[in-house]
């Protein structure tokens, strides 16, 4: 007997009440408690956003070129358009600025790219972005080669130095955490101890008193000759600091994968250091993205610690125009600014980081 | 098949091959490819696996099975050195494995592995699934080990999924995947440990089937599963183990009609009253 089953049509899905009407009624007046916090946060806006408006734009000075030009009730924007180039090079040499913008631009040749999905050569620009960039743009920042004259580092400082302390700690942080996590796991005992005791060593002290030491007691105990720039001892410091913040987010990733690949790593032949890289870590890394990025950016950050022995980052160069009597009262302009270029950056990063969780998510949990 | 299995040691001699076989070798038998002798294994105190004593002839199927803690597991998988067995011998092709790694190597190129819960890497698709170690470990070509996996995936019969990732495929798919992902390295033993039983039941066939067509093409297997159908319709010996010894051993007809042990037959009641 032929059975009734008769298989159903596929119909398309209904068409969604959406427009933005049915999206303000569904999602911000949906209830008596959401309509009274919308009404609440709609007034506070209200009384927010026009004020700061008015103060950074329209109330603003822009023209001139000393605090006399700002007449307004508004912000002094004067006072950055003239002291942008301290905040952006420090003290560097004027005639040699121009190595320093083709650095900033190298950089962005290196880095854009990786914001879009379809570019190519993207993963041969990502390697050459951590390994011949700092090269080059070591070179070309310190000079002294290929008819390059010197700039000594004490002369670096504003943005630049930032970036430069920046980018040297991110780019060393991750291989160096990769491997004390690695180390960490390892059953070898010794490996393990001599990994442990840097992580916990560094972990337990505060960023300042690393770089206090570095600047100032650690010429103490080299041998004379020995001793190298300032900006070398805050770099290594900082960068064995995050390096110990990121082997303990980097081994929460190891953590959490699952026996069985390293068995069936094993099961296949492959031997510890390719079913690492090959197998493990390229899965415990893409778990632990949100909190390498956490890391980079507490990086990022804490380079402003580097005013403790001496260098001038972008936030200290603001700093020390704010108290220069030729301009007075113009200390919220700076920190505003300083933030603004803070958050640009730190901005840039997350971004980044969530659009390359997007790209490497395969998961499809069921 | 487009490739001979054998083209890749084409290229070694035979006589090579011995040559490096006698360097590793300690006790060449031509008869048996697995050997154990009076092995034993402990986790810490617990004394697991007791006086083990197992021959494993060329080509001969074999299904393990028995109560769950009698370490099945532990023993296959001390036969690829996943686990590490303390005293007597094990000794796989020829190869007797120790602490030395160039012989773990060598038997973990000769033995292929399925798992329960299948342990494809989710980050990889198929294809790259299988042709990851033929690539890294035996160094092949990408296009000759791509070529060789399309060949394995359309034997377990999901040739089609090939550009997809684990995580969209059924299980039943997934552990044909990881058959064919041990096939590509071409072993001479292949272990299964309890392949089917993470499955729904209208998988388990598919499995079964394609292992099924594994040991008619001559594949020495070793097989824990509880898959008595199985047992009867390929397996040459049934060995049954209780409290980390083998209890019994003999071919299916007369393990499942006369078994000797009370604790065989008490378990095998179990399995029937089910
Ligand atoms: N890593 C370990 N450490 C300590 N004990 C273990 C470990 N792995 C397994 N065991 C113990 O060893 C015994 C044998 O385990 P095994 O996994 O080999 O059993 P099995 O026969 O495969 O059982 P099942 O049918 O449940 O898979 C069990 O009692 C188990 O608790
Ligand atoms: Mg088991």
């Amino acid at each position: 007997m032929m059975g009734k089953y008769v298989e159903k049509e596929a119909l398309p899905p209904p068409v969604s009440t959406s427009g933005p009407i049915a999206w303000v009624r569904d999602n911000l007046f949906n209830s008596p408690l959401s309509t009274i916090l919308s009404l609440l946060t709609i007034y506070l806006l209200w009384n927010i956003i026009p004020p700061i408006f008015s103060w950074a734009f329209f109330d603003a000075n822009f023209a001139g070129d000393n605090v006399d030009a700002c007449t307004g009730t508004g912000a002094c924007w004067v006072f950055i358009k003239v002291r942008l180039n301290f905040f952006i090079y420090g003290f560097y040499a004027e005639a040699e600025r121009w190595r320093v913008d083709l650095s900033f631009l190298l950089l962005a040749i290196a880095v854009v790219p990786q914001f879009f999905d379809k570019f190519p050569y993207k993963m041969w620009l990502g390697v050459a972005s951590v390994t011949l960039l700092p090269l080059i743009v070591g070179t070309l920042l310190i000079g002294g080669v290929l008819g390059l004259p010197p700039v000594e580092t004490h002369q670096w400082g504003g943005l630049m130095l930032t970036l430069v302390l920046s980018y040297v700690g991110i780019v060393a942080a991750l291989p160096f955490g990769v491997i004390l996590a690695l180390g960490r796991r390892s059953e070898m005992p010794t490996v393990r101890m001599v990994c442990v005791a840097f992580i916990e060593l560094w972990r337990g002290v505060p960023l300042i008193s690393v770089l206090f030491m570095a600047s100032v007691m650690l010429p103490l105990f080299l041998p004379d000759g020995w001793d190298f720039q300032k900006l070398l001892r805050a770099l290594i410091g900082i960068t064995m600091f995050q390096s110990a913040y990121m082997a303990e987010v980097i081994r929460g990733g190891l953590q959490a994968i699952p026996k069985g690949q390293v068995e069936a790593a094993a099961a296949l032949g492959l031997g510890y250091w390719r079913s690492m890289g090959l197998i493990v870590l390229p899965q415990a890394l893409k778990l632990v993205i949100p909190g390498i990025v956490n890391t980079f950016i507490a990086l990022f950050k804490d380079t402003t610690l580097v005013l403790i022995i001496g260098l001038l980052d972008i936030l200290a160069t603001v700093q020390s125009s704010i108290v220069d009597p030729a301009w007075r009262g113009v200390a919220a302009e700076g920190y505003v600014f300083a933030a603004f270029c803070f958050w640009v950056f730190c901005f840039g990063m997350s971004k980044y980081s969530q659009a390359l969780e997007r790209k490497l998510h395969t998961g499809h949990k069921r | 098949m487009t490739k001979d299995p054998d083209a890749i040691t084409d290229t070694v001699t035979e006589a090579e091959l011995r040559a490096n076989h006698d360097k590793l070798n300690h006790d060449v038998d031509p008869d048996y490819v697995i050997k154990l002798i009076g092995m034993n294994k402990w986790y810490g105190d617990f004394h697991v696996l007791r006086d083990i004593n197992l021959n494993v002839h060329k080509g001969e199927r074999i299904v393990i099975c028995g109560p769950s803690g009698s370490g099945k597991s532990t023993m296959i998988r001390c036969i690829n050195r996943l686990e590490e067995h303390q005293t007597g011998q094990i000794i796989v092709d020829g190869v007797e494995l120790t602490n030395d790694l160039k012989n773990i190597d060598a038997v973990r190129r000769e033995v292929g592995m399925c798992f329960q819960h299948f342990n494809l890497f989710p980050h990889l698709t198929i294809l790259e699934n299988c042709v990851l170690a033929p690539m890294w470990v035996r160094k092949e070509p990408r296009k000759q080990a791509e070529e060789r996996a399309m060949a394995y995936l359309e034997r377990v019969k999901i040739p089609e999924q090939a550009n997809k990732y684990p995580g969209q495929l059924s299980g039943g798919q997934q552990q044909r995947v990881a058959i064919a992902r041990s096939l590509c390295m071409e072993p001479k033993i292949m272990l299964f440990d309890e392949p089917t039983s993470a499955l729904d039941p209208e998988m388990i066939k598919e499995v079964l089937d394609t292992m099924v067509q594994l040991a008619e093409e001559g594949m020495t297997m070793l097989c824990v599963t509880h898959e008595m159908g199985f047992a009867k319709t390929v397996a040459d010996r049934v060995i049954f183990m209780a409290a980390g010894q083998i209890i019994e051993e003999n071919e299916p007809h007369e393990f499942f009609n006369n078994p000797q042990e009370a604790r065989t037959q008490e378990f095998l009641s179990q399995i029937i009253g089910h």
